[in-house]
């Protein structure tokens, strides 16, 4: 895949080798994908593929054993514990599959976290927090604690909080796995909605009709990664 | 992330827990209100006897004669002498006698002093009514008496006892004066005593001599110095036997009690010292099954951009706000227990601010000392290890 646009991800012949139990598992063996920004890329694969490794590699919470991975002009792979945080702060938002909303807080202050960690002074964190809510249509729900919101909703905080921080590249995993099908629907329209309005996206999923919305779709198998149609990238 | 945010982060986490909270600031409560309550009415205490030591007067000395062999006394003349050193402002030598003084139908057990006119300058004897010994009754050898205020009542009531008259020992003797409430120090009450003159003693108890000189001194400040002439004189006058006699300071005194309280202080501190060692630990036991049951906050934390310090500073934070507020609430208990117990058992406490910083500072640093090992535990924690954890 050669354009003009410098790709925003851009993963080379990255491997992963985890010992478990006395053997070396291949998690990801020379696996390469290049993202352009704009992008919509679904990754897809059974359970035991390899997809949660990638999704912590490209999600820099994990480092590849060897190859490298340009994320967004910077090479990432041999990055610090520390640059890393800073890194996923600013570069990713994350959907997860449970949500990973903090129970303790409201949306808004859910919303507001990654700006926290990033030095955002409070009053223009509020401001952000509550647009990106608004963006998801919860703005008229910003001081329900996760407890008393539905999944969807819980899921469309999590958005906004993946989204309150403008970052380059939003990574969701599974994010309808734990929905029913009305409000997963709901989730990967606005999924789409925010890829027409310029977001990166890269979805992982095993679900075929979920992966089918994406512009791309990517199989990945025991570590490897192909094209539709079978071709490796 | 500055201290702020994450004060705040910490202080709603510990809210979400009262009852764990309560009970894991217990130990450094009880230690901290250890420390102000028992210091505040230490203090108050040492204080009190230290002013009644005081009120003795610093300027004072006390010499009291053993003897040597069988001359267990200094005779009168020779106790005069001593007003002679350099130092030495007045001299009042005393015998005192156990005897029973009948008045009417009453009579009382009480010591019998035999002294002279400057015994009421030195140990501090107010006049209430009539006059003190003078030197014409000790020259006369005149059967005369100062009543202490408390045998006064016991012997005559509420009535005037001057221009009355007392039987000591068998003898009738006129009370000319009436002494004014001086009120107990170490040693016992200071107004069960009958006053009479030395050389009226010495002829009615059939006795000589001196067992006690009361010496005041110019300067209290030169006490020392003066100390040191009287014994080089009174070891002569023993024919150089430092045992025949001690010099008893009020200074030293307080030296030695002060001694004995900073003694005591050091010991309360040790035990305080301990309560909030352990204290520390049911901390540290908390904040690290804390870290274990929040490690998937810890997971999302990390994953969206806290940094190994962000998480580090959230729990010691937590940890020193939780020692913290368990140092002031102890701080609050010390006083209220130091005013109860003021106001129950009638002693004087004393608030010491600098104990009560230390302490509290000390609650603080416990906070953070044992807050560091969970609080590293939680931030060394690996993202994706944190957000699998179920």
């Amino acid at each position: 895949m050669r354009t003009d646009t410098e790709p925003l991800i851009r993963i080379s012949e990255v491997s992963k080798q985890y010992r478990m139990g006395g053997e070396t598992v291949h998690a990801l063996a020379d696996a390469s994908l290049h993202v352009l920004p704009g992008d919509f890329v679904a990754i897809i694969g059974p359970s035991g593929s390899g997809k949660s490794t990638l999704m912590n590699v490209i999600g820099c919470l994990d480092t590849p054993t060897s190859g490298s991975y340009w994320l967004d002009g910077e090479e990432v792979s041999l990055l610090k514990e520390n640059r890393l945080a800073t890194i996923r702060n600013r570069k990713i938002g994350f959907i997860f599959q449970s949500f990973h909303l903090l129970a303790k807080l409201s949306a808004l202050e859910n919303v507001e976290l990654p700006l926290i960690y990033r030095g955002v002074s409070t009053k223009l964190r509020k401001e952000l927090a509550q647009e990106a809510l608004d963006k998801v249509g919860l703005g008229d729900r910003v001081h329900h604690r996760p407890v008393e919101l539905s999944g969807g909703q819980q899921q469309r905080v999590a958005i906004a909080r993946a989204l309150a921080g403008n970052p380059p590249i939003l990574l969701a995993d599974e994010p309808t796995g734990a929905l029913d099908s009305k409000t997963s629907v709901e989730v990967m329209e606005l999924i789409q909605d925010l890829n027409n309005q310029g977001h990166t996206i890269v979805l992982i999923t095993h679900d075929l009709d979920v992966a089918e919305q994406a512009k791309r779709v990517v199989r990945i198998q025991d570590g490897r990664l192909y094209a539709e149609g079978g071709v490796q990238v | 992330m500055n201290v702020w945010q994450g004060m705040k982060m910490a202080i709603s986490s510990i809210l979400a827990n009262k009852l764990r909270t309560l009970l894991t600031m217990l130990g450094i409560i009880i230690g901290v209100t250890a420390v102000i309550a028992l210091v505040s009415i230490g203090q108050g205490t040492t204080k009190a006897v230290t002013d009644q030591v005081q009120e003795l007067g610093t300027d004072m000395l006390t010499v009291n004669i053993f003897g040597r062999g069988s001359d267990t006394s200094l005779s009168y003349e020779d106790a005069m002498k001593l007003a002679q050193t350099d130092g030495v402002a007045s001299v009042a030598p005393a015998s005192t006698q156990n005897s029973t003084v009948k008045h009417a139908s009453t009579d009382e057990q009480v010591s019998i002093v035999g002294t002279n006119a400057a015994y009421a300058d030195i140990r501090d004897y107010e006049l209430l009514q009539g006059r003190f010994l003078s030197d014409v009754d000790l020259d006369y050898r005149l059967k005369v008496a100062v009543l202490g205020s408390v045998i006064a009542e016991e012997l005559f009531g509420e009535a005037n006892p001057v221009g009355d008259w007392i039987t000591i020992n068998g003898s009738r003797f006129k009370v000319v004066g009436l002494l004014q409430e001086k009120g107990s120090s170490m040693g016992g009450s200071n107004d069960e005593l009958v006053l009479v003159p030395l050389s009226t003693a010495e002829r009615v108890f059939r006795s000589v001599g001196v067992s006690t000189i009361y010496v005041q001194v110019e300067e209290s400040d030169k006490i020392e110095q003066t100390v040191s002439t009287l014994e080089a004189q009174l070891t002569k006058l023993f024919r150089g036997n430092a045992n025949a006699f001690t010099i008893f300071n009020q200074q030293e005194l307080l030296e030695t009690f002060s001694s004995i309280s900073n003694t005591m202080a050091m010991a309360l501190g040790g035990i305080a010292g301990i309560s909030l060692l352990v204290g520390g630990i049911g901390i540290m036991n908390i904040m690290l099954v804390s870290v274990t049951e929040r490690t998937r906050e810890i997971g999302i934390r990390k994953a969206i951009g806290a940094k190994k310090r962000d998480i580090l500073y959230q729990f010691l934070i937590e940890a020193v706000v939780l020692s913290g507020m368990g140092g002031l609430l102890g701080l609050g208990i010390g006083v209220g227990i130091s005013q109860a117990a003021s106001a129950l058992l009638h002693i004087d406490v004393v608030y010491s601010v600098s104990v009560m910083v230390f302490a509290f500072g000390f609650s603080v640093i416990i906070g953070i000392v044992f807050g560091l090992f969970p609080a590293n535990k939680a931030a060394s924690l690996k993202p994706i290890d944190a957000l699998r954890y179920e």
